[in-house]
């Protein structure tokens, strides 16, 4: 028997077309846009000037407060301005532009590195490693890695969990990771497990990625500690309540996080480029990002320098084809949709989607008629349609009293309305309502 | 780029099923029981089910466009559903003026007035057969047999033979066997006497997953529970559960018209507390009650308190109350 997390999810059609593209080094980019704000917290405080020279992996950014991120240079060039750009967010947000010196040689070195299975640093160094390479989520929270690290001493710690589930449709860039980095991901864990001093970790794969589970399957042999834990496939298992759930049985708080079931939860993608960061001091300048969309020419993953921008990877696929409607930052199911292609591909991004005509436009929204499908799909126990109803009419502390701060945004609910009912868009703004409210209160 | 790029908040996929698709699967699961009721009344039970949804499908049109002044939606196969559900309430053989009475009622009364589709508490063609119930009690209750015949119902003819003290083994000489029940050569309202047809839209249903089996089982395993009580303590006096599931609308209502999406309880434990409260209802009719049949009333009933049930039977949040199970 599969595991999975009992209540709710969907099964949306997988149309993972890259997984068997192995993954391509994009080429340097002549030009980019590296935001300061690729994490959840405060912002990165700018250390560079315009003008100014700066080597690649230099901290460009530095960390703004506990909750924040070191934001490296991801190639050699010199600072051309501090300008505004449009980030996937929509937003203009503070970017620093890099124009890459072609005739740096260390922009073109190559980067891959053997494999390196000593660990040497001690728990706090790994710590402090982590930290400075400013490692952060890379499954798409983007919350900054080392803060959740940090744990309380005396805190009942049992187990670390590893993300290998990717259950967005079309995305595929963890599971090349895995395919491609498989010993390396191994060391990681074990990085991390010594850091927090654990015995136990669980790699969780869905059973759409047999190889992936067959290869871990055989390394992990001569490991102690470290399972596997094949699961069934169903959206969205990738968050981390739902996971925890589905590997382990154990139900994460109201409000609570992993820790409090003594569970950490890291993403495949974030444990690599702690074994990066932590064996061979590369911060977090780069990432696996897949390319993909049924109309394009050649699609694909490629390892992208953080900065770049999206029309470099589209330009890579073979352009957008005739018909394109919409253009997704991350999976269908929770990426944003982005307005051109000068967006920067950040630490979050995790795949660009392209749409055509056929998928783009939403169904016109009729009368709920009160199938209850969004109750049943819903993996945290909410009621979408009341939830939407309640913030339409402005009842927003009714809404709270309805648990709306615990919805995880998955998108279930209007992806199975079969009135194409806008139900987490309206929950999305009744939270950032109920948010306010509660921030006024206090 | 021809057209400029779309920007939504995600989700950006959504699955195929629409409220339309649901609509007409409903309809696609209710021909095996319209075919029966062919070959049982013929032309009768044509003209019935057409009149009935012509009528529902022009009071909703004419409310819309005329009185409403709103956009006219009867394409959505609501009204389709209730003018056929409607239709399958009633005996072949009503005045065709009584029918468009009752969709008038149905559509413009019990849909309509409350908001329209998604907004009606009650179900509309359960409320148009229980106005000409009520009004017309004479020709609601005037059942054209299979033979030609106007007779009682099976029900029916239990209730009066219980009442004046005859036991269930003589009984049994005058109604159908259980078989004839079952395949529905019998009388009754033109929808509801083919248990096997309406078994096989039920299950058609079930795979296509509109509805869940949550509320036609539970409806039709608490009518079983409680008729089987009463006849195991006293089997002259009461009809077998056998009897009572294949006779009147309990097939009917339990997958058709008790799982009326906007009428029924939204959770599954809902479902299954609206489910019981039916069938103990319409047990209690059947057996104690005036009237020989309750599947109607208890699902009217019922659909009152779906609001209540749904405020008070929500889904289990994620993480809360839940047992500290740490190792």
């Amino acid at each position: 028997m599969l595991k999975t997390f009992p209540k709710g999810g969907i099964h949306p059609s997988e149309n993972k077309i890259t997984s068997a593209k192995a993954i391509k080094r994009m080429a340097v980019p002549s030009l980019v846009n590296v935001p300061i704000e690729q994490h959840i917290g405060i912002p990165a405080e700018i250390v560079v000037e315009t003008k100014q020279k700066v080597s690649i992996g230099q901290v460009i950014a530095k960390t703004g407060g506990f909750v924040s991120s070191n934001i490296h240079s991801p190639v050699a060039g010199t600072v051309t301005k501090l300008d505004k750009i449009i980030d996937s967010s929509g937003y203009k947000k503070q970017c620093i532009v890099i124009r890459t010196d072609a005739k740096d040689p260390s922009n073109f070195e190559e980067i891959e590195m053997p494999l390196k299975t000593d660990i040497e640093l001690e728990p706090k160094a790994i710590l402090q490693k982590i930290t400075d390479c400013g490692i952060v989520g890379l499954g798409g929270a983007t919350f900054p890695s080392q803060v959740k690290l940090n744990v309380k001493e005396g805190t009942n710690l049992d187990y670390l969990i590893i993300n290998g589930v990717e259950c967005e449709p079309y995305l595929t860039a963890d599971h090349r990771l895995m395919l491609e980095k498989s010993e390396e991901i191994v060391v990681g864990i074990k990085i991390l497990m010594k850091a927090l001093q654990l015995k136990k970790a669980v790699i969780g794969i869905e059973n759409n990625k047999k190889d992936a589970i067959g290869l871990f399957k055989s390394i992990i042999k001569k490991e102690d500690g470290i399972q596997v834990a094949a699961l069934q496939v169903k959206y969205p298992q990738g968050g981390e309540k739902q996971l925890v759930r589905a590997i382990l049985g154990r139900e994460v708080p109201k409000n609570g996080l992993p820790l409090d079931v003594g569970v950490i939860v890291y993403n495949v993608g974030t444990i690599f480029a702690i074994y990066e960061a932590i064996q061979f001091n590369k911060p977090l300048i780069e990432r696996v990002v897949t390319v993909t969309g049924k109309k394009l020419e050649n699609p694909s993953n490629f390892w992208v320098k953080i900065g770049t921008p999206i029309k470099d990877l589209v330009a890579e696929v073979g352009g957008l084809p005739e018909g394109t409607r919409k253009l997704v930052n991350g999976g269908p199911m929770m990426g944003k949709a982005i307005k051109n292609t000068d967006v920067p591909v950040t630490k979050g991004t995790s795949g660009i989607l392209v749409i055509s005509e056929d998928e783009a436009s939403r169904g016109k929204a009729e009368n709920c008629i009160r199938c209850g499908e969004c109750v049943f799909v819903c993996p945290m126990g909410l009621e979408p349609h009341l939830l939407m109803n309640l913030t339409e009419k402005g009842f927003y502390e009714k809404a709270a009293a309805e648990d709306i701060m615990t919805c995880i945004e998955c998108g279930s609910c209007s992806y199975v309305c079969p009135s194409h009912r806008p139900l987490l868009d309206y929950i999305r703004f009744g939270k950032n309502i109920v948010k306010k409210l509660e921030t006024a209160k206090n | 780029m021809s057209q400029p790029i779309i920007i939504s908040a995600s989700p950006h996929v959504h699955s195929s099923k629409t409220s339309k698709k649901v609509m007409y699967d409903v309809v696609i699961a209710l021909i095996p029981a319209f075919l029966v009721s062919l070959y049982v009344f013929g032309f009768s039970a044509l003209l019935l089910t057409a009149v009935a949804v012509i009528s529902c499908l022009l009071f909703e049109y004419l409310i819309q466009k005329y009185l409403l002044k709103s956009e006219v939606t009867i394409g959505d196969g609501s009204a389709l559903i209730t003018g056929i559900l409607l239709a399958f309430n009633l005996p072949s053989g009503l005045p065709i003026w009584m029918i468009v009475v009752g969709s008038l009622v149905a559509i413009g009364v019990a849909k309509m007035s409350f908001g329209g589709l998604g907004f009606n508490i009650f179900n509309p063609a359960l409320v148009g057969r229980v106005f000409l119930l009520i009004s017309f009690p004479v020709q609601m209750t005037s059942w054209p047999l299979p033979d030609g015949i106007t007779g009682a119902t099976t029900l029916g003819i239990i209730k009066e033979g219980l009442m004046f003290g005859d036991t269930m083994t003589n009984i049994s000489a005058q109604i159908p066997s259980n078989m004839d029940l079952f395949i529905g050569i019998t009388g009754g309202s033109i929808g509801e006497m083919s248990a096997l047809a309406l078994l096989l839209g039920g299950i058609y249903l079930l795979v296509r997953k509109v509805i869940s089996w949550h509320i036609p089982v539970t409806v039709l395993v608490t009518m079983a529970v409680m008729t089987g009580i009463f006849w195991v303590i006293n089997p002259e006096g009461y009809a077998s559960p056998l009897i009572h599931i294949l006779s009147g609308g309990a097939i009917l209502g339990a997958f058709f018209m008790a799982t009326d999406m906007v009428t029924s309880p939204m959770t599954r434990k809902g479902m299954i507390i609206f489910a019981i409260g039916i069938a103990v209802i319409t047990v209690v009719i059947r057996l104690f009650g005036a009237y020989p049949e309750g599947v109607s009333f208890a699902i009217l009933i019922m659909n009152a308190f779906v609001p209540l049930i749904n405020t008070y039977f929500k889904p289990r949040r994620f993480g809360s109350k839940i047992k500290a199970k740490i190792v």
